[in-house]
């Protein structure tokens, strides 16, 4: 199996090869480009809709089946379905994205620890996290909302909180599995610290169950702050949002089944367009996985 | 002068086909083994030794390994068109195998007694609940442990012991051949001399044919009648033990091995060993597969592949034993 | 004579364990002069490698003292480690799971020139690390390689460059070759005699492989259950065995001789148990041939049963 005649010199940089990689796996580049998609559509939709029509109440043509006037129809309020979806896009998208962000770093970074240092680190943070997953997420998150006050910041803050149990549990055993090889007790040998060791060669080594939870994760946040929204403690009402109109819709969806299709569909497409980044990046970043 | 060997194996081709490349496995082997003898199968990782040994229990990876060329019968059945059905019966009484690690050959959740007896009762059609309790007893005892720890568990076991447990479920039907792929390697020296001595002592008291599949030309003095030195998927030198330890000429893959291992019995030296790497399987040079290593290379070696050159028992694939006049050449 | 550049001291350390206190290493000395080897020899679970790991501090010392230099070192915190590291490596026995596998062949051998600080600016650590591959002969164009394209042979060579890169004094080999092939396993052992001759390395050669250690070593150390149980220079040990254990150990390699076969000649029955709460008295005794009473009760210690020779057993007390 000895490949070495494929070990040409490489010039290119780590990203660029990590690109090239990535390039390669086809399903991958199709989820990259609708998300790009959906991310230019929340950052620019205020140059060609109307705000307006997707906060203020119009009615008289409250609950239209799509027409040329609404291509995707309107809700109970008579708001346009389709502006709603296209602004909603900001809040819900910027804060999947930030929740999971937080509660990646946060969550990795107790998991590590708990994994590399062992013994009393370990339990101590794990039990901390037991604590934690013990309460339903969206319990906690109400609590913590309750708690603080309503806001982005703090709705932003209670989601991720609620996550991050998943996280380090998922990178604490990601780290044990990477944590017996011999290269770990090379590095210590030579005198590098626990940190360092930590992100140049645990973590990198133990990023796919890491990146296969963050995707799943966003989803659950989006889906997460509808349930805050319904008590009244998430998005307040008139500002569209995909979790919201779907809870919203719930309640007729029998007669009109758009008022849920839409977001749903929103919600689908923008979590299977992460899922896919995801399993591409996780190929990408494995030099073993390549040709 | 002899009867039909048990086994005989013509001009074997084995490739791994997979999307991206084939993998040449195994590229013609010849092989003959009658009643009661053991090869030694001796080569580096990569040489075909085991894809040679799974071709015979024709056990090749579904789809990706293929029998491309030659002929394998066993017992005086012909093991590569047979019928699954018909295989699933020679496997385990006919012939069984034996594999490196003992560790990972039985089942955690099984009792070792109930592993050895599954054998009995699978082979022996009919067979009654006392016959099989009583045939676990012997086989244990027969390996060496007693018969009362026949419903310990795997994990219970040490590594030496499961190797023998591991060497009473194959032997449990007899077989009249017995493939052991490094029975020994994952084994500390002083049980491996343990494991060896018995595994002398069953063969010989159950008249069972052996091939032994090693890397450890010391396991084979020991061990073996006739050994066979495997390189890139070619049996480069054939012979008895007598023949490739103490035959006036090697093959110069043979001469590397044995400069490579260093031996204890003489005052400290620079060992010899081979320079370079096993060619990539995917890519194999033309002519002898060997050239690029060897020290002896001609320019012939480098076009044509090496005759099989014959002389007596022992059989030497190389240039340079034509070229030297001895022997007569073919093919 | 001078003093020894590593010295360990009734080196001890306990595994708390489910089912008791494991004594991996119990109260081994050993001393290595500079420029040496001591060949480690004994069978899984002998404490072998932890008795190495332990002397890097890798693994804190239950007790005992590990003297560098005369220096002792046992218990230092990493901090106070952090001047000695460099002076001493390891090399490990699977040269696939020592190498971080999303790392490329230059970045393995550069890390710990960027750890220890050795050179500055990108130029000087990769034209060192050219240096380096050129050292254990590898070829400059696998710098960007990554581990598991190469074989077995080039990745234990990675590793002994990664060794080699903090200029160490000290390098533990742990079972360096047991997993390479055996034509692959004689280029490593001429590859660290040489290097050894040209810097004039230290080494203590841990391995389960007597004919391998024979070869290398000055000094060979037999461990049996975290205890040391034979110590004498290499060519005594193979001429004149003493303890029963050493005596088992060299009649149950296989010789790449044929010779008449001697059914069970020297061969010892019993397996190696696990050393987690031993009784008193000899660990061998289960399996001895000449074991006694006085075996079963006494702690032996290391005797010096002939000038240089040591060995812990009743029959030369």
């Amino acid at each position: 199996m000895s490949t070495a005649g494929k070990a040409k010199r490489r010039k290119r940089s780590q990203l660029s090869l990590i690109w090239f990689r990535f390039r390669k796996n086809k399903l991958a580049m199709l989820g990259l480009i609708i998300f790009l998609m959906m991310i230019f559509m929340a950052a620019y939709v205020s140059i060609f809709g109307d705000y307006e029509k997707a906060i203020t109440m119009d009615m008289p043509n409250k609950l239209q089946t799509p027409s040329a006037a609404h291509l995707f129809g309107t809700d109970q309020f008579g708001r346009d379905i389709l502006m709603r979806m296209m602004f909603g896009a900001r809040i819900s998208l910027s804060v999947g994205l930030l929740t999971m962000v937080l509660s990646l770093v946060v969550g990795s970074l107790i998991g590590a620890a708990a994994g590399y240092y062992g013994g009393k680190v370990d339990n101590l943070l794990m039990r901390i996290m037991d604590v934690f997953l013990a309460i339903p997420s969206t319990l906690l998150a109400i609590s913590i909302v309750a708690a603080l006050g309503q806001g982005m910041f703090n709705l932003l803050l209670a989601t991720a909180v609620s996550q991050i149990p998943a996280f380090a549990r998922v990178v604490r055993s990601a780290i044990l599995t990477v944590k017996g090889q011999d290269y770990i007790e090379a590095a210590r040998a030579c005198g590098m610290r626990g940190g360092r060791i930590i992100l140049r060669h645990i973590l990198p080594n133990a990023m796919g169950p890491i990146i296969v939870q963050a995707t799943l994760n966003i989803a659950r946040t989006i889906l997460g702050i509808s349930s805050l929204s319904f008590v009244g403690l998430g998005i307040s009402p008139p500002t569209p949002e995909w979790g919201s109109m779907l809870s919203e819709g719930k309640t007729m969806m029998r007669y009109y089944p758009h008022l849920i299709l839409i977001p749903g569909a929103a919600i689908a497409l923008a979590v299977m367009s992460l899922n896919l980044i995801g399993d591409g990046l996780r190929d990408a970043l494995d030099p073993r996985l390549k040709n | 002068m002899m009867s039909e060997p048990i086994l005989k194996i013509e001009n074997l081709h084995v490739i791994y086909k997979t999307d991206e490349s084939t993998v040449y496995a195994v590229n013609g082997v010849d092989l003959e083994l009658f009643s009661g003898e053991t090869l030694g199968l001796v080569g580096e990782t990569g040489a075909g030794k085991t894809t040679t040994a799974l071709s015979i229990m024709r056990l090749l990876p579904d789809k990706i390994g293929k029998v491309v060329h030659g002929s394998i019968t066993l017992e005086g059945t012909d093991v590569l068109t047979a019928t699954e059905a018909d295989m699933r019966l020679l496997r385990g009484s006919t012939v069984s195998m034996i594999f490196q690690d003992p560790m990972t050959s039985l089942n955690p959740t099984i009792t070792v007694g109930n592993q050895i007896g599954e054998v009995l009762y699978l082979h022996r059609p009919g067979i009654s609940h006392a016959d099989i309790e009583a045939g676990v007893d012997n086989i244990l005892e027969m390996v060496g442990i007693p018969a009362g720890r026949k419903n310990d568990y795997p994990h219970q076991f040490s590594g030496g012991m499961k190797q023998r447990i591991v060497i009473a479920i194959a032997l449990a039907c007899e077989p009249k051949l017995l493939l052991a792929d490094e029975p020994t390697t994952a084994l500390d020296v002083t049980i491996q001399a343990q494991v060896l001595e018995m595994m002398n002592e069953l063969k010989d008291k159950l008249d069972t044919s052996m091939i032994l599949i090693t890397h450890d030309l010391g396991v084979v003095a020991q061990t073996c009648d006739k050994v066979a030195i495997m390189y890139a998927g070619e049996i480069v030198e054939y012979g008895t033990a007598e023949d490739v330890f103490n035959g006036k000429n090697k093959h110069p893959y043979t001469k590397g091995l044995f400069g490579s291992i260093p031996d204890f019995t003489k005052k400290a030296y620079r060992l010899s060993p081979i320079e370079g790497l096993m060619p990539d399987p995917t890519d194999l040079p033309a002519g002898c597969k060997f050239h690029d290593r060897c020290p002896y290379c001609m320019d012939i070696c480098r076009t044509q592949n090496a005759p099989a050159i014959r002389e007596g028992s022992h059989m030497i694939r190389c240039h340079l034993m034509a070229a030297g006049g001895k022997g007569e050449a073919w093919e | 004579m001078s003093i020894p550049l590593i010295e360990t001291r009734n080196l001890k350390k306990y595994f708390d364990t489910p089912r008791g206190m494991l004594h991996a290493v119990d109260g081994v000395n050993i001393s290595i002069q500079a420029g040496n080897t001591l060949g480690v020899v004994g069978e899984s679970g002998c404490g072998k490698s932890t008795l190495g790991r332990t002397i890097l501090q890798l693994i804190k010392p239950t007790s005992g003292e590990v003297l560098y230099n005369g220096q002792n070192i046992a218990g230092y915190n990493e901090r106070q480690m952090a001047s000695i590291r460099r002076d001493m490596q390891i090399i490990f026995q699977d040269p696939f799971s020592s190498l971080n596998p999303r790392m490329t062949v230059r970045d393995i051998i550069a890390e710990p020139i960027r750890v220890c600080k050795l050179c500055h600016g990108n130029a000087e650590i990769y034209e060192r690390v050219n240096k380096l591959m050129d050292t254990v002969g590898l070829a400059s164009r696998f710098e960007n390689a990554y581990p598991h394209e190469l074989d077995g042979g080039r990745r234990q060579r990675i590793g002994i460059a990664r060794a080699l890169a903090v200029e160490p004094k000290f390098i533990v080999c742990d079972e360096p070759v047991s997993a390479l092939d055996v034509s692959i396993q004689a280029q490593i052992l001429n590859l660290l005699m040489d290097l050894q001759s040209d810097m004039g390395l230290t080494y203590m050669f841990i391995t389960h492989d007597l004919s391998v250690v024979k070869h290398i070593s000055n000094e060979i150390a037999v461990m049996y259950l975290g205890q040391c149980v034979e110590r004498v220079n290499s060519d005594r040990l193979f001429e004149n065995p003493l303890h029963p254990y050493t005596k088992a150990l060299l009649a149950a390699i296989p010789i790449p001789k044929l010779m008449p076969r001697k059914r069970g000649a020297g061969i010892i029955k019993g397996e190696v148990s696990n050393p987690i709460d031993p009784k008193p008295g000899c660990r061998f005794a289960s399996r001895c041939p000449n074991a006694s009473e006085r075996c079963l009760s006494e702690e032996l210690r290391l005797v010096e049963a002939e000038p240089g020779h040591f060995v812990a057993c009743a029959l030369y007390e």
